[in-house]
């Protein structure tokens, strides 16, 4: 028998009896991070192969839903912050060992970045909406010229917005479910499974819908590698992955886990997306739908249950 | 320079005297400490043994807190002590999820507060305020790098361990355990 208890009394508001320092808004900001990173990504690459026409959602309404998600998922994060008014620390530094720093300059840049793209593409979407100034038609005429140089910047960048919602979390050895080096590539996934669903939800174009259908299916399956591989990694692991392990695996987040995010959120919109392959009319709104509920609640699970993990002392 | 605080585990009778003294030196609000004390009971009857160990921020060598702290508000002092800006602290709260002791909290006014080894009375050449209100004398407090301090000498003639060292923090809180 081993039992440890306080003595002295210890009931620090969000840190005891279980750590809940990160709440809802950051898993929230870390779908529509991965979210934004996955339409970017799309919009930029399409761009640089010059097939944008081909992709009229993704490089233009697709990149509105991008400022929303960003804007929405900047809030959020700020609203999670308990010393708000010092939020301008963020960029008076960069320290290459916190993912946060990093991935709040990376952030910065895509935001601008991804407003200067919409406004290039603003006349085109609200022709009946004039400019007024000169200098803002001469401005918007040197970003249409420029948008591959933009395109070829955000492509990077979206990438690693995408694998830091993941190594956010990887980077912290003191909460073991977290603490696996495949979470970066399997939020980057998840981030781009998630932008192409959206890009589904939104589009009215059969071509597009079809192409990012296929291309969606072809994510979750990868993503359903990586989680294989996370679980069966942390299942090799120490006695504090197992323990950790234990909550998506006949504990506390398992119908979370295999219900909503696997079953519901990946399974079963991968097989009605394989079924639209095939050449069946399916409405495609429904895989898309899922698909975006499924990431939501997958950084849910994550980023609660991942606070309930720690080490053994 | 290297601060360390020794921590005689048969000497401690578990009565919290060093927590009620750091929330007094360093007004902690209510509802919150810097230190705690946990018991821990292992074997079977009649066999029992009993551990009582003072905990605090351990002053990592390798500290995650400071690695992970996005505005460099968490940083290392003079004598490796780990200490946090105030107003360099947006409270993200990525140090508290990196502490793999649970040793950080987010202070009321909204920054990140823990232990500090009491510097302010370090400099004034006085011990921290749990080490010198210890009614059994079982904590010590003192410098590493010197090998005649009694801190050294503790930890070169008794049986010694730290909390989690699997967590690769290198911890320099030490519980003194034979």
């Amino acid at each position: 028998m081993e039992e440890e208890l306080f003595i002295s009394g210890r009931n620090i508001p969000n840190i005891d009896p279980n750590l809940e320092v990160w709440h809802f808004p950051i898993s929230l900001y870390l779908f529509l991070g991965g979210m934004a990173a996955g339409i970017i990504f799309f919009a930029s690459l399409f761009t640089i192969m010059k097939k944008e026409k081909e992709v009229p959602t993704a490089v233009k309404s697709g990149m509105i839903v991008v400022i929303i998600a960003i804007s929405i998922g900047l809030l959020a994060l700020i609203y999670d912050l308990t010393h708000k008014l010092y939020v301008w620390q963020l960029y008076m530094t960069i320290r290459i060992e916190s993912p946060m720093s990093w991935g709040a300059w990376v952030l910065l840049v895509i935001t601008i970045l991804s407003f200067l793209w919409v406004f290039s593409y603003f006349t085109e979407m609200f022709p009946k909406w004039d400019l007024k100034f000169d200098f803002l038609k001469k401005f918007q005429t040197y970003l249409i010229e420029n948008r591959r140089t933009l395109a070829i910047i955000l492509l990077p960048l979206s990438v690693i917005l995408g694998i830091y919602t993941g190594i956010l979390l990887s980077a912290f050895n003191a909460r073991p479910l977290w603490n696996n080096s495949i979470l970066g590539p399997l939020f980057l996934t998840s981030g781009l499974s998630t932008g192409a669903a959206a890009i589904i939800l939104f589009s009215k174009n059969q071509y597009e819908k079809h192409l990012f259908g296929k291309i969606d299916l072809a994510l979750i399956i990868l993503e359903l590698g990586l989680i294989i591989h996370m679980i069966m990694g942390m299942y090799a692991g120490s006695a504090v992955q197992l323990e950790a392990l234990d909550i998506l695996i006949g504990g506390e987040y398992t119908v979370m886990f295999f219900v909503f995010v696997v079953i519901l959120g990946l399974i079963f919109p991968a097989i009605i997306e394989g079924i639209e392959i095939m050449g069946y009319k399916v409405p495609s709104i429904v895989p898309a739908l899922l698909v975006l509920m499924g990431g939501l609640i997958f950084r849910m699970v994550m980023v609660e249950a991942g606070q309930l993990t720690r080490y053994l002392y | 320079m290297r601060y360390a605080m020794v921590i005689d585990t048969l000497k401690c009778v578990g009565c919290s005297d060093c927590v009620v003294a750091c929330q007094t030196e360093n007004n902690v609000p209510v509802g919150y400490c810097r230190d705690w004390v946990t018991e821990s009971v292992s074997g079977g009857y009649p066999t029992l043994d009993l551990e009582l160990k003072s905990e605090r921020c351990n002053h990592c060598d390798n500290a995650p807190c400071v690695r992970c702290c996005p505005t460099g508000a968490s940083h290392e002092g003079e004598g490796g002590i780990i200490l946090v800006t105030e107003n360099e602290c947006i409270g993200c709260g990525a140090c508290i999820e990196s502490c793999p002791y649970d040793a950080r909290f987010q202070h009321p006014e909204g920054y990140v507060d823990k232990c500090t080894f009491c510097h302010h009375r370090l400099e004034e050449g006085q011990n921290p305020a749990c080490v010198s209100v210890c009614p059994t004398n079982c904590m010590y407090f003192g410098d590493l790098d010197d090998p005649t301090s009694e801190v050294s000498k503790l930890l070169e003639t008794r049986k010694y361990k730290v909390l989690a060292p699997e967590a690769g923090t290198d911890p320099n809180v030490y519980y003194l355990i034979k």
